[in-house]
Parts: structure tokens; sequence; C-alpha cells
């Protein structure tokens, strides 16, 4: 997994609430048996539409975007994880919002894409600062858990612990967690033993 | 004293390997279960194959083919797409490599995996369910913690048998009283969702309770527990009761003899204590509960059926303003319209939310003798093989195709249309299913969703009406 550490880029404001992962991925870029090809699926209904032309990220300087600051409850509906993998192709790095899904939150966190929530009023002010293309640029720094930006501008973010841990590592998870192979087979013995109609 | 503990709580405390952090809150989970589809699951064996890792219990899991197949009358295996065809066919080589049971197209019990794990059998209380999909919710109906995972959690619980679980705070939905008539299970969600929020369970799992909940069917508490998702919660329970023994009872997989005995005994004890705390109580009193319908493109941007489409100018806070603008231009839709003016192009029974046995009964009985209104395209897609074969044995298809039904295959089919069960753009939609979001059934699709009975009174009448209205003495 891509680690993460200081990133530095432009970020762009997507404020709508509830985008929904058939938004950022829809399903005709669900046929694939492998992770790939689904750069051109992020948010395809929004980017090569009717109104494509008013869409942020068709517009200078945030068609390099490496942020989006979010609406609340971004990434709800579907568990297609082909939304994260596709935002991490485009070259998006973080989402800052106030409230993420929880499948997407969990998806993000195994793909080396930094989920930051933040209380509206900050969203607020963030939305405002990267809205105007002169100072859309910001920089997360996760071991110090900071926003910045050129400005002054300077925001402290929480993040859990074992999950800002993986992100800065990019760590294994799987690997992570066959290092306790021997706990889960002891405790699967014993669970078994107490509900033997599930052996 | 030992502190008093939700359902909730004595599922994930019965299910922890070991504590991963010091207050508890994230655990290494043992899952007993996981069903898995074509879709959402070959990166995850692709990652197994690199990493040389094997299933750590194979007969844990069961492969069912849903989400792509096409549900045309006439079943055959081949897929007439070409994406959809490879991923059938690595679905089937994954199965097969890794020792998982699969069902797939032309098997006799395939269809919705949600369908699917209960009726065969395999969703029992007491039991951590993790599937690679949102829905997995579904099975809380049986005092179960089902959640939806992503892809990456497909591949490390079939690695581990684990997941890494984050505790979720918990909330408890009383819904007291008795439903009006007509009113049902897909209602008391849709009122729940519109109370609450799109994000209103976001972080919590959900316990359904009080006497309307414990009145319904096993199969009307798996509408609530599948769509209690769509109010961001991930995980919904009920308590199990002599009901749900009596549904698993006899069913295909589920224990026998003196294992059946011993496994009830247990699940008898599956209740939150009388005195444990929720972080959140919610009260929904089952009388103010009306048919709903969503007029949207979120499922908490839903009314009772007998209101009209709201008006965004009356609403206060800007950005659900703007959201209700976005909604109301995408749907084609004036603020003032009465909801039971809404006229539609098709209609659609079907999904793991609304396509058990249950509901095409219901369904049926607003349909019999009637037919669909001129104009309108109305199918239903059976959840499930076996609840085709049901509804046949008992008549069922004849009645909706006397009526002017698609009788179909069953599959996930235009809930999330996948295969070629499509909505052109600006197509109107009432569906028994439960996403309205943006395109979810087509691109420019418009879905109205609502209740299988509510559907069926929809295709009839030609515009989303009442089904008290639609049928006498209901
Ligand atoms: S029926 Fe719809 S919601 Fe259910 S599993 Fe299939 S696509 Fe998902």
């Amino acid at each position: 997994m891509q680690s993460f550490a200081i990133v530095t880029g432009i970020a762009a404001s997507l404020p709508a609430s509830n985008v929904d992962t058939d938004v950022i991925m829809p399903k005709q870029f669900l046929k694939g048996v492998d992770r790939s090809g689904l750069r051109d699926g992020v948010f395809h209904d929004l980017r090569f539409g009717t109104s494509k032309a008013d869409f942020v990220l068709n517009r200078n300087p945030w068609r390099e975007a490496r942020f989006l600051v979010v609406g609340p409850n971004f990434g709800c509906g579907s568990s297609r994880e082909h939304a994260v993998w596709g935002l991490g192709q485009f070259g998006i790095r973080a989402l800052i919002g106030t409230s993420f899904a929880g499948i997407f939150f969990d998806n993000c966190a195994h793909n080396g894409l930094l989920a930051i929530t933040l209380e509206p009023d900050q969203i607020e002010t963030l939305t405002a600062v990267v809205s105007n293309p002169a100072s859309a640029e910001l920089t997360i720094d996760l071991p110090n858990q900071t926003i910045t930006a050129p400005s002054g501008l300077r925001i402290a973010f929480d993040i859990e612990s074992g999950r800002k841990e993986s992100l800065v590592l990019g760590l294994d998870a799987v690997g992570t967690t066959l290092q306790a192979r021997e706990a889960i087979k002891q405790f699967e013995r014993g669970y078994l033993r107490e509900n033997p109609w599930l052996a | 004293m030992a502190l008093a503990r939700t359902l909730y709580d004595k599922l994930v405390d019965s299910h922890t390997v070991r504590h991963l952090d010091a207050d508890g809150r994230r655990v290494l989970l043992y899952i007993d279960r996981t069903v898995l589809n074509e879709y959402t699951s070959p990166q995850a064996f692709t990652a197994l194959r690199e990493a040389g890792r094997p299933a750590w219990r194979p007969g844990a899991s069961l492969g069912t083919v849903d989400h792509v197949n096409p549900t045309a009358s006439h079943r055959v295996a081949a897929m007439p797409d070409a994406g959809a065809a490879r991923q059938a066919e690595y679905f089937a080589e994954n199965c097969r490599d890794f020792g998982i049971e699969l069902f797939d197209v032309l098997h006799p019990l395939q269809g919705i995996e949600h369908v699917v794990m209960p009726e065969i059998g395999l969703v029992l209380p007491g039991m951590v369910i993790a599937a690679g999909d949102s829905h997995t919710t579904t099975y809380g109906a049986f005092g179960t913690l089902g959640f939806g995972i992503g892809t990456s959690d497909i591949e490390h619980y079939l690695a581990t048998q684990t997941l890494v679980y984050k505790r979720l705070k918990s909330m408890r939905v009383t819904v007291d009283g008795d439903l009006a008539p007509g009113v049902r299970a897909k209602d008391v969600v849709m009122a729940l969702i519109r109370r609450i929020g799109a994000s209103g369970a976001t972080g919590y799992a959900i316990e359904f309770a009080g006497s309307a909940i414990s009145s319904l069917s096993v199969e009307g508490r798996m509408t609530i527990c599948n769509m209690a998702v769509e109010a961001g919660a991930r995980g919904a329970l009920v308590a199990p009761d002599q009901r749900v023994f009596e549904y698993i009872k006899g069913r295909p997989r589920a224990p026998k003899g003196r294992l059946w005995d011993q496994a009830v005994a247990a699940w008898r004890l599956l209740e939150s204590d009388a005195d444990a705390v929720f972080d959140q109580e919610v009260v929904l009193p089952a009388s103010d509960i009306e048919p709903m319908v969503t007029w949207g493109t979120s499922p908490d941007q839903a009314a009772p059926i007998s209101m009209k489409v709201p008006d965004p100018v009356l609403e206060t806070n800007p950005d659900r303003r703007r959201d209700m603008e976005r909604a109301l231009a995408y749907m084609g839709l004036a603020p003032g319209m009465p909801l039971d003016t809404i006229v539609i192009d098709r209609a659609f029974i079907g999904s793991c939310t609304n396509a058990r046995i249950e509901d095409l009964r219901d369904a049926a009985a607003v349909v019999r003798g009637r037919h669909v209104a001129s104009g309108v395209r109305a199918m239903v897609v059976p959840g499930s093989s076996t609840v085709k074969r049901q509804a046949e044995a008992e008549g069922l298809d004849r009645v909706f195709l006397d009526a002017g039904f698609e009788w179909r295959q069953s599959g996930c089919s235009m809930c999330l249309a996948m295969n070629d069960d499509v909505l052109g753009v600006g197509e109107r939609c009432a569906s028994s299913t439960n996403r309205n979001f943006e395109g979810r059934q087509g691109a420019g699709g418009r879905t109205h969703l609502m209740s299988p009975a509510m559907v069926a009174a929809a295709a009839i009448a030609g515009r989303l009406t009442d089904t008290r209205r639609a049928v006498e003495g209901e």
C-alpha cells in the first residue's frame, strides 16, 4: 500500500451532500477483474456529461487536484472499492469532509487514501480558501496531523492511531493480521467447541 | 456486577479474538461466514493468488452469481456482455481453486446473495457475517451482526477469517403500536430514514425494538435491516425470537437434531440486557407511519404518499436547499405537485430489499384481476431461483403475467442495472429497491422507492398511488 507522509497539492471543493459511490464510479466501470482502468470512470457523468464545463475537476487549477474537500456523508451507498481505486488512479491522495460513509471510509484506509474528518465550520473555511484558484494549494502533514496553506492557514486534525500508523507505514493489513495466526486458531477452536452447530 | 450490554456488544465480544487498542474499540473480529459475488470479489482473489495465500476456512464462504447476469426468461450459462462473462468465469475459477461452493446462474439455488443466504439456512442468530455488499445488514433480522465490506476486507477475511473492526456506537429505534392496515415494513424503514437522514446512523449499529417490530414477519424484518444501511448504519439488529427460530428450522443448511436444540437454547439468550444504555434512542410511533415514496435522489428524500413534492424555497438550511433543487431538477418534478399525480413509465419489483416470497404474494394481491396501465412496462424479478419456483407453485407468475407484468429470472437486475435491465434517460420508475441515486437504475433514469405493493398499485394506476386506495377494503 502507498504510504502517506507529507503531501502538497491542489484541493478542489465538491460540496454536495450524500455523494454516493454510484456517482464516484458508475456501474459501467465495474466489469473488470482487476483494479486497472478506473481513472476514466471517476465522476464520469460529471466529468464527461452535459454540464462538464462547469465541473470543478475539469477546470484549472483543479484538474490537477490531489485533495477533495467534500460534503457530508461522502461515499455512501454501494460497497464498491472501485470508487476508491479510481480516486487513487485519478491522483487523489486525501479527502477532507465532515462525515464519510463507513464502508467507504474503511476502503480509503486500505488503499492509502487519507480521509480527514473536520467540523462543519472548518470545512466552510477550507471550501472558501480552495475555491479561489490563487489559494487552492494545501499541504497535508499526516505525521503532525495538520493541514496548512501558504496564506498561514493551519488546521489540526484527529485520526485514530491505528489508521494513522498503517497509512504512514503503508502496512499490508493481511500480513499484519497473519502474525496473529496462532491466536486466531486458538480462538477458533474454542469458539467452535462452544458453538458446535457452527463447526 | 458486570456492565449491562447491548445485543450488539455481546455479538462483538463473543467474536473478539484480541483487542487492538487500549480501550477495546478496535478489535480483531472473528467472522463466521461470508457470501461472495462476481463483481466485488475478483481483486481479492487475485491478491490472494499473488501472495500465495489460501482461504482460511473455505467452507465458511459461499459464492453466488447475482449482480451481472441477465434475467431474461430463458436462462443460459453464457453472459451476453464480455465484461460480465469474464467476471462470471473468473469467479467460477476462484471458487474452484479456493474450494468455495458456488451457485452459478444455472444452479437451482442461485439468487441475490442476501435472499439466498437466509433461505437456505446459512444465517443463524449470534453470528457475525461480513460480505462484499453494503446490504449485508439484512441478516440483522436473525440477531446476526451483518455488515458490508470492500474488496480489501474480503481479501482480509478470506486469508484470516477475521477483520480489523472498530466498534460502533449503538442506537435503539423503538417502533411501538400497531401499523395501520396497508403499511408495510418498507414504509417503516423509509419513515426512519426520512426522519434521521441518509447519514443519521453513520457510525452506529441500530437495534430495532418495539411491538411493531416483533409483530413483523422475519421477511419484513429483513426488509428493515436491509435498508438500515441507507441511513448509514453498519449493522442493524432485531433480537431473535420464536418466529426467527421457526423460520430457520428445517432449512437445508440449518443445524439439525441435537445440535438444533443446543443452538436454540443459546439463541434464546441473545438480547440486550434490560438496563443496557444506548448512545442514541429514536422513537417512531407505529401509528404515525404511512405508505412512503421517495421524490428525490437520496433515500431520505421521501414522504408519505398523501403529501406533495416539497418546495426547496421553504428549506432554511442552504446546503439542503441546494441538494433539493438539484434532486428535483434531476427527477423532473415541480414543487407542490401531489405525489400521487406523478406518472410513471416503468415498474420494478425486485432486489434483496423486497423480492422474497411474501413480497411477491403481497404485490400479487394488489395486481390480481387488474391490468398494468397502458404505456407502463412492468417487471417482476424474483429474489432467488427458489423464490421463483415457489411463486410459480403458488400461481403468482400467472397473476403477474395476466396483469401484463414480465416474469423474469432472479438476480439484482434493475436494482443496480449492471445487466441489460436498465432505465432509459428520463424514464420514471416505481421501484421496490433501496437506492434512488442519480443514474442508479440507468443513466438519466428516475427512481421512486416504495414497497412492492405500492409498486404494484403504481403499475396498475400508471402513477404513484396509495395502495390503500388502489385496493378496496385493504
Ligand atoms: S439487489 Fe441491489 S442492493 Fe441487493 S445485492 Fe443486488 S444490487 Fe445490491
